[in-house]
């Protein structure tokens, strides 16, 4: 299959770095991001939030509020219709439509501290601040529960008092808040166990940390009197705001036209829909646009972190390093609805290995939180931090190299797969190889510091994806795709389809349609848009060629099949060869209108094929016993990136993958207080790394193609950041002899565990 | 309450504007001047995607009140390219694609210039201590302090 992929030297602009099309304006601040539009007449929207954790909205009485001069809409419950339970794919998560009307507006309880119970639109933002406060809401306060763990005792207060566990047989007769459990793997762990020499079972549990783009949530909506709407919006999916949007509404999907502003990171948080509904509703009654943004505070306490979890491992090996069998339960926290990525913990905790006997569970738990929603390789790194520590302990156990261990134990083409599916590519071995031969895992360390390693996997996802080319009567090419930019897309875009067409870059324009432009497409997520979009321009390159080929055959009367495109020219073959003279594609643009008229290039497909991304990190800490402070002195990153079109923008998703993870490990994590409340709900105590936190982060990209691609490509956003949590609890480990069962290792914590206080 | 009116000088031009005693500087710039180069993270002096300088000293324009402008200069992102060419930061953060989504790019590049103006030959480590007031979620900053790095030796001639 290796072949159907050219070799890297065969390619003149794939593996290069030209700087990308949308650059200029990143750099000069032209580039409207969510919140830079602004429309003539414009209302500002604001939502009264829940300062209760859980608590039944007994009344919302909105008169007062709606008799204040300036005030031009308010929308709560009443405005949205029901909606029966109905499950939508968003992101990489499911999302249960009843749940989602309720996560927009609260119907009958508040769930989470920041819940949403009302919108308003005013004039100014001091009105509509001012009208917020005028809104008088009556709640009986229930109690709470904000832990993962207390959420699932038998006596815990519930959140929703008719919820019945799925995927247990048989079926539990009381309710509680466990919403689904899901179990994958084969073999029998019984057996598996009872061959062991070594036997390592450990318990961890982890907080919720954010995605923490630093964008907003942001959107401006606009509803005309005819009810046709617009609506500009920060998102990873303008196709799916539009859907969701349209659904909660009642209105026809084709009434609203969605436009992906340029987006300041998302990281798989910005597949759901928060603002948006309330913003078309409120634009809807007032009939002038409305504009919506978060505040931070807003962001933290009101839009989906991941799951704090709790992650139950027990992995018996041989004493050469082959592992008899592997167990994880993973029980994630989904917030206050259910959908937590526990099922995508479970399938990733022993996906890179190949293992005879093996058995994962996931467990779905509601807690008085905000809504959980995808983070970068949903599910992944919670449960990589536990299995891939647990990993390292056996190592030391039984005195193997770590990366040997691994590699004993390593996923190959037509290993079954943990989670089911037997892998058609997958270059776990070829990373490990280059893990081990790579200088850092060599080097010398001196006293005191310590190294520690960690593998990671991603499935990556494809999906319906659709791609415009148009050819224009200069020879230049528009590129439409329909999967947001997150980091480079359009220059991988562009490349590719210059590639395919021979004409330099800078004759390429790329751009991010709207939804009235193009066919559906889904998210960009699950590290595809390179991947699926990918596919989609080269197809959509390769039937303009057809065209231009046609296009020539018809000028010199000719058969089509009588004509080739060779370096970016179309030439007479066969019988025919050498009667004509080549044309270029201008040549045929410039008589388009004489053969046939407007040339195009379309692709719609629903990408299959996605390779796993596996990523494996090496990484040098030293820990300060004073301070109980982690320094990060080197960290390499490697990872098989199946071929990269653009590398400085694989890099720079490794690079960004790796600095989330150093500060999941470190610093970040959600703090509540008895009362149920987020204690730091701002940059300034929920601190995410800053340059001075973190040294340079080498890179090293396996190139081991995806055959399934035109150009190899595998998706590589989501992988890098499932290693750094273990593999810096492993060089903690090593280095300062504590071995951490819980994250973060913020200082505190790591004082207290030198002490020997035990609080790890 | 009557609104102040705001004299001040803005990336050379001179301007005006009506402004709340309690509006603050990003708010003005956004929203009365259209300049919306400067981004809003936080709100609260935290992440730096706010950064201008005023009298050429590094701000957070979130923290700055409009009227506190009065008279004086402000510089922001859409003041660094001059005469159609980009300054050698905007160049080097191209060049080494130290932009992902590009929110924080107008932040840093500003406070970039703001350091290499003090210390046009920073080490590594005065570049991250500087830019720690700026938050990235997307790059690890490791594109970016090369970035500021070379386009530092660039200017220098060097
Ligand atoms: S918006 Fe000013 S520092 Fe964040
Ligand atoms: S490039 Fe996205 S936050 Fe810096």
């Amino acid at each position: 299959m290796l072949d159907t992929v050219a070799k890297k030297s065969d390619y003149k602009v794939v593996g290069t770095r030209p700087i990308r099309p949308d650059g200029v304006d990143k750099v000069t601040g032209r580039a409207r991001f969510g919140a830079d539009l602004n429309l003539p007449g414009q209302l500002v929207g604001r939502v009264l939030r829940s300062p209760h954790p859980h608590a039944r909205l007994v009344s919302i009485d909105v008169s007062a509020a709606a008799a204040l001069d300036g005030v031009k809409a308010i929308v709560t419950r009443e405005d949205f219709a029901d909606q029966p339970p109905e499950l939508t794919a968003a992101g990489e998560m499911m999302l249960n439509y009843r749940d989602v009307v309720r996560n927009v507006l609260a119907r009958e309880k508040v769930l989470y501290e920041g819940h949403a119970i009302a919108a308003v639109a005013a004039i100014s933002a001091a009105i509509a601040r001012k009208a917020l406060r005028l809104i008088r809401v009556d709640y009986e306060i229930l109690p709470h529960v904000t832990d993962v763990v207390a959420a699932m005792a038998p006596d815990a207060p519930l959140l929703d008092e008719a919820m019945i566990t799925a995927g247990v047989t048989p079926t539990p007769t009381t309710p509680s808040n466990i919403a689904k459990r899901v179990d994958f793997g084969h073999g029998d762990i019984d057996t598996g166990f009872a061959q062991a020499d070594v036997i390592v079972e450990r318990e961890f549990r982890t907080e919720s940390v954010h995605q923490g783009y630093i964008e907003p949530q942001a959107c401006v909506a606009n509803v005309a009197e005819d009810g046709q709407a617009e609506l500009f919006v920060t998102t990873q999916g303008q196709w799916i705001v539009r859907g969701h949007c349209a659904k909660l509404l009642g209105w026809n999907v084709n009434r609203i036209k969605v436009t992906a502003a340029e987006m300041g990171g998302g990281f798989g948080g910005k597949t759901v829909v928060y603002l948006e509904p309330l913003a078309l509703a409120l634009s809807a009654k007032a009939r002038r646009p409305v504009k919506m943004v978060m505040t931070r505070e807003e962001v933290l306490k009101a839009t989906g972190p991941t799951s704090a979890a709790r992650v139950r491992v027990k992995v018996g090996a041989k004493k050469d390093g082959r592992i008899t069998a592997a167990f994880a339960e993973c029980a994630y926290g989904a917030g206050a609805f259910a959908g937590s990525p526990a099922g995508g913990g479970a399938m990733c905790a022993f996906a890179p290995y190949e293992l005879e006997h093996v058995a994962t569970i996931g467990l779905d738990v509601l807690t008085n939180r905000p809504k959980v929603s995808a983070y970068r390789a949903p599910g992944a790194p919670i449960a990589a931090f536990a299995v891939e520590s647990v990993l390292d302990e056996i190592a030391r156990t039984i005195g193997v190299d770590p990366i040997d261990l691994r590699l004993k134990n390593a996923a190959k083409v037509g290993t079954r797969s943990t989670y089911g599916p037997t892998f058609a590519a997958i270059g776990f071995v070829e990373l490990l190889q280059a893990a081990k031969a790579h200088p850092h895992y060599s080097a010398p360390l001196p006293a005191g510091q310590g190294r520690g390693v960690a593998a990671g996997f991603w499935f990556n996802v494809g999906g319906d994806t659709a791609v415009q080319l148009t050819l224009n009567e200069d020879a230049s090419v528009t590129l439409t795709a329909g999967t947001p930019d997150v980091g480079g897309l359009r220059a991988s875009l562009g490349m590719m389809v210059s590639e395919e067409l021979g004409i330099p870059l800078d004759k390429i324009r790329t751009q991010i349609g709207d939804t009235a432009s193009l066919a559906y497409n889904f998210v960009t997520g699950g590290s595809r848009s390179t991947f699926a979009s990918g596919m989609a321009s080269v197809e959509a390159a390769r039937a303009m060629v057809k065209e231009l080929a046609a296009r020539a055959a018809k000028i010199w009367d000719i058969p089509v099949d009588a004509v080739k495109f060779e370096d970016g020219m179309l030439k007479p073959a066969g019988d025919n060869a050498g009667k004509y003279e080549p044309m270029s594609i201008r040549d045929i643009a410039r008589q388009m209108a004489k053969t046939g008229g407007p040339i195009v290039g379309y692709a719609t497909l629903n990408a299959q094929g996605a390779a796993p991304g596996l990523a494996f990190h090496i990484v040098d800490t030293q820990t300060d016993p004073e301070t109980g402070k982690t320094t990060i002195l080197r960290y390499t990153a490697l990872q098989d990136v199946g071929r990269a079109i653009h590398p400085a923008f694989v890099e720079g998703q490794m690079q960004g993958g790796v600095a989330q993870g150093i500060g999941w490990a470190l610093n970040e994590e959600y703090v509540y207080g008895a009362d149920g409340r987020m204690q730091n709900a701002g940059f300034l105590d929920y601190r995410v790394p800053v340059a001075s936190d973190l040294p340079m982060i080498d890179t090293v990209m396996v190139e081991v193609p995806n055959p399934r691609h035109p150009y190899g490509v595998k998706g590589v956003g989501e992988a890098p950041i499932v290693p750094p949590m273990a593999a810096i609890a492993n060089a903690v480990a090593r280095g300062a002899g504590v071995r951490f069962t819980q994250l973060p290792m913020s200082p505190p914590r790591v004082l207290a565990a030198l002490s020997g206080q035990g609080a790890r | 309450m009557s609104k102040i009116h705001l004299t001040t000088t803005v990336n050379g031009d001179a301007v005006e504007a009506l402004v709340e005693a309690d509006e603050t500087l990003l708010d003005v710039l956004r929203n009365q001047l259209a300049l919306t180069g400067a981004k809003e993270g936080c709100g609260s002096g935290d992440c730096g995607a706010c950064s201008v300088t005023l009298d050429g000293r590094l701000v957070c324009s979130c923290l700055v009140l409009a009227v506190e402008t009065q008279g004086r200069r402000v510089e922001t992102v859409e003041g660094m390219a001059k005469g159609g060419v980009l300054h050698p930061l905007q160049q080097k953060f191209l060049e080494l694609s130290a932009l992902q989504c590009g929110i924080c790019t107008p932040g840093f590049l500003v406070a970039a210039r703001a350091l290499l103006e003090k210390n046009p030959d920073p080490t590594e480590t005065e570049v991250r201590y500087w830019l720690a007031g700026n938050l990235c979620r997307c790059t690890g900053y490791d594109k970016i302090v090369r970035a500021v790095m070379d386009a530092a030796a660039e200017m220098r001639g060097a």
